[in-house]
């Protein structure tokens, strides 16, 4: 079956079969590696890209279910005009260490970003939990978290 | 001025943009997928390996044993771990056969439909039974190694009071964000390349160079590449030559590429874990609470093949009195074989056990004698001067400092006002709340001789103006690729932006040793520095001036690359003997204190870290955000294995909890606010008085959560994980609740 | 890359865009497995467990939104735990229910997972459940033959991920009932860590206190038995007079906890009624803290 949907604002169609997942037809088809397989499980949060500004586990969507959808993965965060708020606060704060969670962190930022809803820095870690590090222990990515979600977009 | 500074990282970039290639996400034409089948059982003599009918083989390409070309092993210590069970299987989890297809589904499926016929034997899985077993799992007594340390006499100190406690530890699982992945690709010159997740590049080479036979008797034939690697932490220390065995195996059987990359189930069962651990303490202490005499029997469980388990027990009983200072100890340590999956390498290898052991001691004293437990541990504090277990007199000792920096800041941060913990319940949840503290020591670099026998090499480069680094030692995200460079900027006084890093690929760059045992910083940072320092030398000969480097790169015309190689040297001032374990263990010692805060829910057992502090002597912060940022990360690590990380055992000996949903590391929301000073204590044998820093921040978290949950509830644990289930009986049986 | 020979690939997909087409395919292909937001299903086949085919009903615009009804709160089975979440309507109604939607996975699977699903799922441990329970809740279900009908919550599950619904018959909503103003209820979740984790134990209640006297009580957990229940025994003697936290103790003999892999039947059985112990004991008039 065929499928049409936008990927980092590209309009594009590929062609999908049964329940091949997100994270499948993002990593082989369209070539975007940058959500990456943690867990398989949707526990890890590493595969975290958009789907119409929603932060979501690639590997827990059935490829289909993106048909008409705007999928945003870390590969669309920077624009022409350079690195996204996010992007330069994880660069700025050392929130990156082995650097294999940190797309699927900035896109769950970027979404709370691209939200409506407000977000105060006691609320960032709970935010954050879907998204597993085992090299920083959390405290620099919630800084550089709190910096643009709550402090820049306050 | 880059040292000290909080330069960004030099792969930053690449890594917030998802241009940083794993290697999974590298793109390999015509390359067929390979899995393993591995034992469901502990023990059993393989029958037959057979193909099941119900499945299509046509494209598919099974290897075992017996079609292994050259020797059957995978090497690094000793020579008893085969890369494929060949008449025995000796722990579940063991890889019997290869299977290689076209796609990764493919391979799955079919590694499912592989039969093993064998005959199951009982399996030696208590590691308590296993020195005196009547079943052998390697040489006569299942003892992969023996240490005895003694100083004084123990036997001599009949006075004071006798305090004795028993503290055990669990494995641990290192879960890297990353599984573990190779790739192996077939050389049109012939040999192979392999390219993949790993710590230690050449340890590879070592380990598969007599597997492959004819073609491959010079290790030239083989090419390592170290993909970009996402986490590591020991894990992937020794774990990959196992895998670069098999997709070097299937390459070599099939003439295409193969990628093996493990599924995160696959991982959790299969690959190395840090050792369990027994470890009884008795004392003798005077009524002040002063150590009169230490006697400690330490046990780990090695599993079912050597790997590096002495070296494991090494550091173990090397840290196995803590850094207090006692005229008379002695140290028994022993590592023994258990038909259980091989355990390996993870942060602190040996030394988070046996201080797990020797800070709950201390509690157990301060306890015993009503004496507040900081108070206890400065009067044993070792000083200036003072001598370890083995003799090594201490030079600038840490612990004191660390101590009254981490008091320090708690005092400083009284005021500080903690968001409310949410921890579940809101205002209706019953807590208890408790501080803990703990004081460690770890020795930098490798033990003894290690350095001296491992002459770890270093190259460095200029041409077009532009300085290269070749080094084995490898980025993991500890930022081994953003400090040398800026070692060597500093050393040759230019700009960090024209200095770089060569690809970690063993045909690029010589072996500096493995990135493991602290010692990248301290040791490998070292030999940059001096390799920098040749390469200034070089270029003043070659121009005939006596000038700044930077004037002399800047008048360089030549088109020819400048190389020079710096390689360790022992400069003789460690004296250590491997036959009586005296002398100088380490050449520095790292020392951290640790304060907790924490409630525990007297209604569920469950602990929420507030707060965490910690003061570390690093030596000199090379980076002070990379290196605050491992202390962070490290810490993190030890509370999850304080209290929530689990490795369930089934029958087999093998890992029951094998999903991430089912192994529980600390979230954001689990991880405490954490405050981390950096103390420097420079030590003149590192790169501007760096001392190594990767492992300590493993060492001292989890005894001081004990602690916490002491003064919080009362209840006393010595058992790692302290599980909400553990707690809550322990609260019920002292009536707490 | 993605050829139709790997399992996932081979699953037959019939997707509905509208109720009417769904309940026909319900009717039709009662083997295949509905799929929603995915976050269940797609873990089941992570483990290995490749359904032959699915019905997917993610584009199914009536199964969502949250409104007022005369007869109550509807909620669409689409509804994303997000979405609740979100939902001042529904914050109004039902705060306990937007707590267990808070303590599901974590962001990216409230994204996805839909209240319908986490019913369908029919878990023990489902986080919303034991809330729906103690909120006695409806869940509206509809086939093609038979219309709509509506099924209490609490005769909803007949055993182990079993549901009294037809394998015609798919669930389109969740009915809550006006709240009362004496009504005070509670959410509490034990999980394996504070965030991203299945409940050891999971806890819905609901009391309405008159006078200094209980006159209607709920007593609902997840993870302590084949279903998420009702504790009819602590109910009972909770009845009638003022709220004594004692009765907590008679919890032991409503529940049924196991070992497993999580916990074990102890600490289940200890932690349930502790927690009940603890939300009694909160709503006390005017008492002294004991911790």
């Amino acid at each position: 079956m065929k499928i049409a949907f936008q990927l980092n604002g590209q309009a594009c169609e590929h062609e999908v079969s049964g329940m091949t997942r997100l994270l499948d037809l993002l990593r082989e088809e369209c070539l975007a590696t940058g959500a990456k397989e943690g867990c398989g499980e949707g526990e890890c949060g590493a595969c975290t890209v958009m789907i119409d500004d929603r932060a979501v586990c690639a590997c827990l969507v059935p490829a289909i279910q993106v048909a008409g959808a705007e999928v945003t993965t870390v590969e669309g965060l920077a624009s022409t005009e350079g690195l996204h708020a996010i992007q330069q606060a994880f660069i700025d704060h050392g929130a990156a260490q082995c650097g294999i969670c940190t797309p699927g962190f900035l896109l769950m930022a970027a979404s709370m970003c691209a939200s409506s809803e407000p977000v105060e820095a006691g609320d960032v870690r709970e935010a954050l939990a879907g998204n597993l590090c085992r090299c920083t222990g959390y405290q620099k990515i919630v800084e550089a978290v709190v910096e643009v979600v709550v402090n820049d977009k306050a | 001025m880059t040292i000290g500074q909080g330069i960004r990282r030099a792969d930053g970039h690449s890594k917030v943009t998802g241009a940083t290639l794993y290697i999974d996400d590298i793109q390999q034409e015509h390359c067929l997928h390979g899995a393993t089948v591995r034992s469901k059982v502990a023990h059993a003599r393989i029958l037959s390996i057979e193909k099941s009918p119900d499945f299509d083989w046509t494209d598919i390409t099974l290897l075992t044993a017996k079609d292994i070309p050259g020797e059957n092993l995978v090497y690094l210590m000793t020579r008893d771990q085969p890369a494929l069970a060949d008449e025995w299987i000796r722990h579940v989890e063991e890889p019997v056969a290869l299977v290689a297809a076209p796609t990764r589904e493919r391979a799955l499926e079919a590694a499912k439909h592989v039969i093993v016929n064998i005959e199951e034997k009982d399996a030696l899985l208590d590691m308590e039974l296993a020195e005196h077993s009547d079943i052998r799992i390697f040489g006569e007594d299942n003892l992969f190694k023996k240490i005895e340390i003694n100083r004084g006499d123990t036997e001599s100190v009949a006075h004071g009071r006798i305090i004795e406690g028993t503290y055990t530890t669990g494995h641990h699982e290192q879960l890297y964000i990353e599984p573990q992945g190779m790739m192996a690709i077939p050389q049109e010159e012939g040999g192979l390349c392999i390219v993949g997740s790993m710590q230690c590049p050449y340890y590879i080479i070592k380990g598969i160079s007599e597997l492959l036979g004819a073609g491959f008797e010079d290790p030239d034939q083989l090419q390592i590449i170290q993909a970009a690697t996402g986490g590591g932490f020991g894990g992937k220390e020794e774990y990959p030559s196992m895998l670069a065995a098999h997709c070097a195996l299937l390459a070599v059987a099939t003439g295409a590429a193969v990628k093996i990359v493990y599924r995160r189930d696959e991982d959790l069962r299969a690959t190395t874990k840090r050792h369990p651990s027994r470890t009884r303490i008795r004392t003798r202490v005077d009524d002040d609470g002063r150590l009169l005499s230490v006697d400690v029997d330490m046990l780990v469980d090695g599993g079912a093949y050597n790997t590096l388990t002495p070296v494991v027990l090494s550091r173990g009983v090397l840290h196995a009195t803590g850094p207090y200072r006692c005229e008379n100890v002695r140290i028994l340590g022993k590592a023994v074989a258990t038909h259980s999956p091989p355990n390996g390498a993870f942060r602190g290898f040996g030394a988070p056990q046996a201080q797990w052991a020797s800070e709950r001691h201390m509690d157990r004293i301060a306890r015993e004698l009503g004496i507040d437990p900081v108070e206890l541990r400065i009067r044993n504090l070792v000083e200036e001067g003072d001598r370890t277990a083995t003799g090594q007199r201490l030079v600038s000792p840490g612990g004191k400092t660390v101590l009254q920096a981490a008091l320090q800041a708690v005092s400083d941060l009284e005021d500080e006002v903690r968001p409310e913990h949410p921890g579940g319940g809101g205002v209706v949840a019953r807590r208890a709340k408790g501080r803990g503290l703990s004081l460690v020591f770890h020795g930098c670099g490798f033990t003894g001789n290690g350095e001296a026998r491992l002459k770890g090499k270093l190259a460095m480069s200029l041409e077009n103006g532009k300085v290269c680094i070749y080094t084995g030692s490898t980025e993991i995200g500890q930022g081994t690729d953003t400090i040398f460079p800026q070692i060597a900027a500093e050393e040759l006084g230019i700009e960090l932006s024209l200095v770089h890093m060569a690809p970690h690929d063993t045909e690029l760059v010589p072996d500096s040793g493995p990135t493991v045992a602290s010692r990248t910083a301290m040791v490998v940072g070292g030999v940059c520095q001096k390799a920098a320092k040749a390469l200034r030398t070089a270029l003043q000969e070659e121009l005939g001036l006596d000038a700044p480097f930077a004037s002399l790169m800047a008048m360089r015309e030549s088109k020819q690359m400048l190389r020079v190689e710096a390689q360790y040297v022992d400069d003789g001032s460690l004296q250590w003997d491997d036959q009586t374990y005296q002398g100088d263990a380490y050449p520095t010692y790292g020392w951290s204190c640790s304060i907790v805060d924490l409630s525990v829910d007297l209604d569920t057992g469950e602990v929420v870290y507030e707060r965490f502090i910690s003061a570390t002597d690093v030596g000199k912060a090379l980076n002070p955000v990379l290196a605050s940022g491992q202390i962070e990360g490290g810490s993190l690590q030890a509370l999850g294995w304080a209290t929530s990380e689990e490795v369930v055992l089934n029958e087999q000996g093998g890992m029951e909890n094998d999903r991430l949903t089912n192994y529980i590391i600390p979230t954001s929301l689990d991880a405490p606010e954490m405050h981390t000073i950096l103390v420097e204590i420079p030590y003149d044998g590192g790169p501007f008085g760096a001392k190594g820093i990767g492992e300590i921040p493993m060492d001292g978290p989890a005894a001081a959560v004990a602690q916490a949950i002491e003064q919080a509830t009362g209840v006393v644990l010595d058992d790692l994980p302290m599980t909400p289930e553990r707690i809550l009986v322990a609260m019920d049986e002292r009536g707490v609740s | 890359m993605t050829k139709p020979e790997g399992s996932y690939a081979s699953v037959g997909v019939h997707t509905a865009y509208d109720l009417e087409q769904a309940l026909d395919f319900r009717a039709q292909y009662p083997e295949a497995r509905v799929l929603a937001g995915g976050t269940d299903l797609m873990v089941e086949m992570d483990l290995g467990h490749i359904p032959q085919s699915v019905l997917n009903i993610w584009p199914i615009g009536e199964l969502r939104g949250i409104r007022e009804r005369p007869d109550g709160l509807w909620i669409g089975a689409l509804t994303t735990h997000r979405e609740l979440v979100e939902s001042l309507l529904a914050e109004a109604w039902a705060p306990a229910l937007i707590e267990s939607c808070r303590t599901v996975g974590a962001v990216q699977i409230q994204n996805r997972g839909t209240l319908g699903g986490n019913i369908a799922n029919a878990s023990p441990a489902g986080d919303t459940l034991p809330v729906l329970l103690a909120l006695d809740a409806d869940v509206e279900v509809a086939s093609a033959a038979r219309g709509v009908r509506s099924v209490p919550m609490e005769y909803l599950y007949r055993g182990y991920r079993a549901m009294n619904i037809e394998p015609d018959e798919l669930i389109i909503g969740v009915r809550l009932p006006e709240p009362h103003s004496a009504d005070q209820t509670h959410y509490r979740k034990v999980g394996t860590r504070l965030a991203q984790a299945i409940s050891k134990v999971v806890f819905g209640g609901r009391v309405r206190i008159v006078d200094g006297v209980v006159v209607e009580s709920r007593v609902a957990f997840g993870s302590v038995a084949a279903t998420p229940i009702r504790c009819r025994g602590v109910e009972e003697a909770l009845l009638g007079r003022a709220v004594d936290p004692q009765v907590a103790r008679l919890v032991a003999d409503d529940i049924a906890p196991i070992d497993d892999i999580r916990s074990t039947s102890g600490y289940r059985g200890r932690v349930a009624e502790n927690i009940l112990r603890s939300w009694l004991t909160s709503l006390l008039p005017a008492q002294e803290e004991d911790v």
